[in-house]
């Protein structure tokens, strides 16, 4: 028996959410008293390999093929479905994001467990296996019991803490044959942006609105978060009307982001933009406007003229360091 | 093109949130109730790809008597029928069975439907009734064409977009730019009393989730304002109150 676990990769590194999930796993095996495997597709170096002990991983099943470099559902799917069956676990853990989810649904159907999404702490287990998670883009909360005997969980982004276990975990190449089924979806092309800080993954998110007044005045916020080290998005507004990238925008339509910061300049706060930013630790509002919606919502605002006020924090920024 | 649109009857974005029955029960009273926004846009391109390769667009619901004015909506958008499958959608697994018992009798060439619904916010329906049908299915996809018998769609991948090619039969989960919204003429809402609702009994499944109860989060504590003549004073704050810097 063991707790699997899916590592991913991106830009050749292990996703901190991914660190996060292998923690959780790390968890649960203990809980459950078993071991924690964990499941690299792709090319991957030695370091990022060895990083997976390191925060609760026993063993390492590393697919290892270029072809799995980019996350394709259907093969993915079946690798890890293989996975979990030659380890045989009841459990399997993933970080929640977009391209985990269709993964996770269909792994159920082929593992024929129970799947929750979203999870955000460690089940309750003294009485069968309770899970909280957040409903409503974070309005409300929702407690239930997983009855099934076996269980999926995805686990939401920077919401449980990473831990290192330093464990030295052994790797083992875990071979895979495509099938037909897998050709049924052929992959044409990639367009990935190399070098940038995932807006998903990041611990600082600085946002921009329609309140900078064009893609001119965007250095503000691209200067604030290079100082930072934060990802950069923006709101609907700003990416209906081609500002910034549709992959930027930030809320209910677009990304769900849950940083430790969010820093929104002159974004007025319209629900769908909070349903998207409701999860992040600490939000800091930058808006001209006292009556601004967002002000409600946040734990820090400043209430001025973000050309004003930005290029001063980003010098405070810079001193930081 | 035979297609099958899944949408779901979800309170509006700005919605108050409550629970009665001892927290167990979602309060709908004052709750206005729409289509899901995921789920318009991948109506919105069924209507679209109809309108260009002729077929059919049939829109389903797993839901009680009470979302049929959001099934009505739905065939005013441009539908040409509707399935409402009549039970509460208690959990992703118990609607995409639902689903997928129909669909296995339908043949349809594509099923779509939002990416996630903005209630439960899970996004796995569509994989797990590609999974249960056995075809492939794809999401987040903002793109959607019809090219020689196969799909040609763009999916969002964090930090980028994978161009793939899909075979017919497959499911998708969809997000904008997918289309745009369609706004219902009078014509479409005059139709759309007549056009058929059937209304089809759920399949039995097993159980694989229990729901214990609800809970709303702590209320947010005050906005601290910051000077805007020393704004450097946030990184203190963040620093060392909230500790996150």
């Amino acid at each position: 028996m063991a707790v699997l676990v899916y590592a991913e990769i991106s830009d050749g590194e292990v996703k901190k959410s991914s660190y996060e999930a292998i923690s959780y796993a790390a968890e649960l095996a203990k809980v459950t008293d078993t071991t924690v495997t964990a499941v690299l597709m792709g090319e991957a170096s030695s370091e990022a390999l060895d990083s997976l002990g390191k925060y609760g991983a026993d063993k390492v099943l590393h697919a290892n093929d270029s072809k799995l470099n980019v996350p394709l559902t259907l093969p993915y799917t079946s690798i890890l479905a293989a996975a979990s069956e030659k380890e045989n676990a009841d459990i399997i853990v993933l970080a929640k994001s977009s391209v985990t989810d269709p993964i996770a649904a269909r792994l159920s159907i082929k593992r024929k467990a129970g799947i929750v999404t979203n999870v955000i702490e460690l089940p309750d287990t003294s009485a069968g296996f309770k899970i909280k998670r957040p409903i409503y883009s974070g309005k409300a909360f929702e407690y239930i019991e997983l009855v099934s005997p076996k269980k999926i969980i995805t686990v939401a982004k920077n919401a449980v803490p990473l831990k290192e276990f330093n464990k030295k975990a052994q790797v083992e190449n875990f071979a895979y044959t495509s099938t037909d089924a897998d050709n049924k979806v052929v992959l044409k092309n990639v367009e990935k942006a190399t070098g940038e800080i995932l807006l998903t993954e990041a611990d600082i998110v600085v946002s921009g609105g329609r309140g900078l007044k064009g893609p001119e005045n965007w250095h503000l916020v691209l200067d604030l978060a290079k100082e930072l080290g934060a990802a950069t998005g923006c709101s609907k507004p700003v990416s209906d009307l081609n500002w910034r990238p549709h992959h930027e925008h930030v809320g209910q339509t677009g990304i769900k982001v849950s940083p430790n910061i969010y820093i929104a300049i002159g974004i007025s706060g319209a629900i769908q933009h909070l349903a998207g930013v409701n999860s992040s630790k600490v939000i800091v509002v930058i808006n001209k406007d006292p009556e601004a919606p967002f002000f409600k919502a946040a734990d820090y605002g400043i209430v001025g003229d973000a050309f004003e006020v930005v290029p001063k924090l980003i010098a405070a920024a810079k001193a930081l360091k | 093109m035979k297609i099958l649109v899944c949408i779901s009857n979800v309170p509006d974005t700005t919605s108050k949130i409550s629970f009665t029955d001892n927290n167990t029960k979602f309060n709908t009273s004052g709750v206005q109730f729409i289509i899901g926004p995921y789920d318009e846009y991948a109506l919105s391109r069924a209507i679209e790809i109809k309108e260009a390769l002729g077929g059919t667009v049939t829109a389903l619901n797993v839901g009680e008597a009470d979302t049929e004015p959001t099934i009505r909506k739905a065939l005013a958008i441009g539908a040409d029928d509707a399935i409402r499958i009549n039970a509460y959608p208690k959990d992703s697994f118990f609607v995409a069975s639902q689903i997928a018992a129909i669909a296995k009798a339908e043949n349809y060439d594509m099923i779509l439907m939002g990416r996630e619904s903005i209630d439960y916010n899970s996004g796995v329906v569509h994989g797990l009734v590609g999974e249960l049908l056995g075809i492939p299915s794809v999401s987040p996809i903002m793109k959607l064409d019809i090219e020689g018998g196969k799909a040609v769609v763009a999916r969002e991948i964090e930090g980028g977009k994978e161009f793939l090619e899909v075979s017919l039969p497959f499911v998708a989960g969809c997000q904008e730019p997918i289309a745009e919204w369609k706004i219902p003429n009078m014509r479409g809402i005059m139709s759309a009393r007549t056009k058929p609702l059937k209304v089809v009994e759920p399949v039995a499944i097993e159980v694989t989730e229990k729901l214990i109860g609800y809970q709303l989060p702590a209320p947010k504590g005050a906005c601290k304002m910051i000077d805007p003549n020393t704004p450097e004073k946030l990184f203190d704050l963040l620093k060392n109150e909230a500790k996150v810097l």
